[in-house]
């Protein structure tokens, strides 16, 4: 294998019930139920996932999450202000920290 | 990965076959003329083809029309609007069908010689089928070309002034969405209620209903799907997807499809592929009426386009 991550490993997923059938059939169903159309339509719902997508960094999310949104009739305008949303929150996430820089430094400063 | 089992050996596997049902709709293709060439288009229409119905051959599909008792009449192309004797079909066509649809890209109509056309359409009840992909300029430009986003916008709001997609007139507009690439087309009715509120809210314009269509892998886009290297893998996904209970719905069980040059083909999508009617090749001036109930359908590999999912009717 020449990397860690495989386009092919993704069909593959539901071989993770081979050793815990009962764990992975409710695992898949909740999934299911998740991604079906609620208070959020199915669209909405796959745009979060690809923003979550981004911000775990996972790159079969980040496929799968960019087919379903196509075929849920997002555009990639859309798609892309999805990205700037795990990016902000990322980004402010390290940066909320700095407060807890400053109050750290400012105990140990004159 | 192993070969995905061909269109016919699935209908094996699945104890089914694929005949006609009774045949109520002719569609006729004027020619493969287009002001456009769209990327997804399986007939590989566009302004370089010179495959334009004649006017003894729109003579000879008026009356096969006559013969035929067929409920609706589909135009369709290429640009239908290019066919000089359009204006023939529609006056031989008056009460003759049902109905009658035109196949619009949006494009064409807005064209000077073409314009003219809106209210002459519109005093015929001729409903308008008109493709517009997508509420993004960016997709809808990258599947029909630059500048095609605000065109369709203008011709729509033409088509509405003209009393089409208005409550009350009966003047229809229906609009067909199929998608920028390689991937499936969204579901209908929530994509339909998107487009009604962003049409209305954002330009002022209004419609009737939308149908999504996904790309045929034939033509233009079967040509770009060899070269992006993502041919097998559509097909194999459009495969995994065969839903026996779409088979009775889909089109080619009641319609009889006629190509510029008169000849008959089960659908469109066959005509591209140059598989001809129940498997012979036919001419309309052979046909006493519609294709008999019953009558085997010729099926190739981009059959499951219409079989996949909710199914394509």
């Amino acid at each position: 294998m020449s990397t860690y991550y495989d386009p092919q490993d993704l069909p593959r997923f539901a071989e993770i019930g081979q050793e815990a059938p009962n764990l992975a059939q409710k695992f898949f169903d909740y999934y299911g139920a998740v991604f079906a159309e609620g208070e959020l339509s199915a669209r909405e719902k796959s745009l979060i996932a690809l923003a979550v997508a981004h911000a775990l960094q996972c790159p079969y999310c980040i496929d799968a999450y960019t087919q379903s949104c196509l075929e849920k009739g997002s555009n990639l305008a859309e798609m892309t202000e999805a990205v700037h949303v795990a990016c902000a929150l990322r980004g402010g996430a390290a940066l909320v920290h700095g407060v807890q820089m400053r109050k750290q430094a400012a105990k140990v400063s004159f | 990965m192993p070969m995905a089992p061909t269109f016919a050996q699935t209908l094996r596997r699945h104890h089914l076959e694929l005949t006609r049902g009774q045949t109520t709709v002719l569609q006729v293709n004027l020619g493969l003329k287009c002001n456009q060439a769209c990327r997804h288009c399986h007939l590989s229409a566009g302004p370089g083809r010179g495959e334009v119905m004649d006017a003894a051959t729109v003579q000879e599909v008026l009356a096969y029309a006559r013969r035929g008792g067929f409920s609706t009449v589909d135009i369709t192309g290429g640009a239908p609007e290019f066919n000089p004797h359009l204006e023939l079909l529609l006056d031989g066509l008056r009460g003759l069908a049902c109905r009658v649809i035109l196949r619009a890209n949006l494009t064409a109509l807005l064209s000077p010689p073409y314009r003219g056309l809106i209210p002459r359409l519109a005093a015929e009840q001729v409903a308008i089928t008109a493709s517009f992909p997508s509420l993004s300029a960016q997709q809808t430009q990258a599947q029909r070309g630059q500048g095609i986003f605000e065109r369709s916008l203008e011709c729509m709001r033409l088509l509405n002034q003209a009393g089409y997609g208005q409550p009350g007139t009966g003047l229809e507009l229906d609009l067909v969405v199929n998608p920028a690439g390689a991937f499936q087309p969204p579901e209908q009715a929530p994509t339909e209620k998107r487009f009604h509120q962003v049409l209305a809210q954002r330009w002022g314009i209004a419609f009737n209903r939308l149908y999504v269509f996904a790309n045929v892998p034939l033509g233009r886009f079967k040509d770009w799907l060899m070269a992006s290297g993502g041919y097998e893998a559509y097909v194999r996904r459009l495969a995994e997807g065969f839903n026996p209970c779409a088979l009775p719905g889909v089109m080619c069980r009641g319609l009889v499809s006629v190509a510029w040059d008169g000849l008959l083909y089960d659908c469109d999508f066959n005509q591209a592929a140059g598989l001809p009617l129940g498997g012979q090749r036919t001419h309309l001036s052979q046909m006493q009426g519609p294709p008999p109930a019953g009558q085997a359908i010729a099926v190739g590999e981009h059959c499951f386009t219409c079989t996949a999912g909710a199914g394509f009717t």
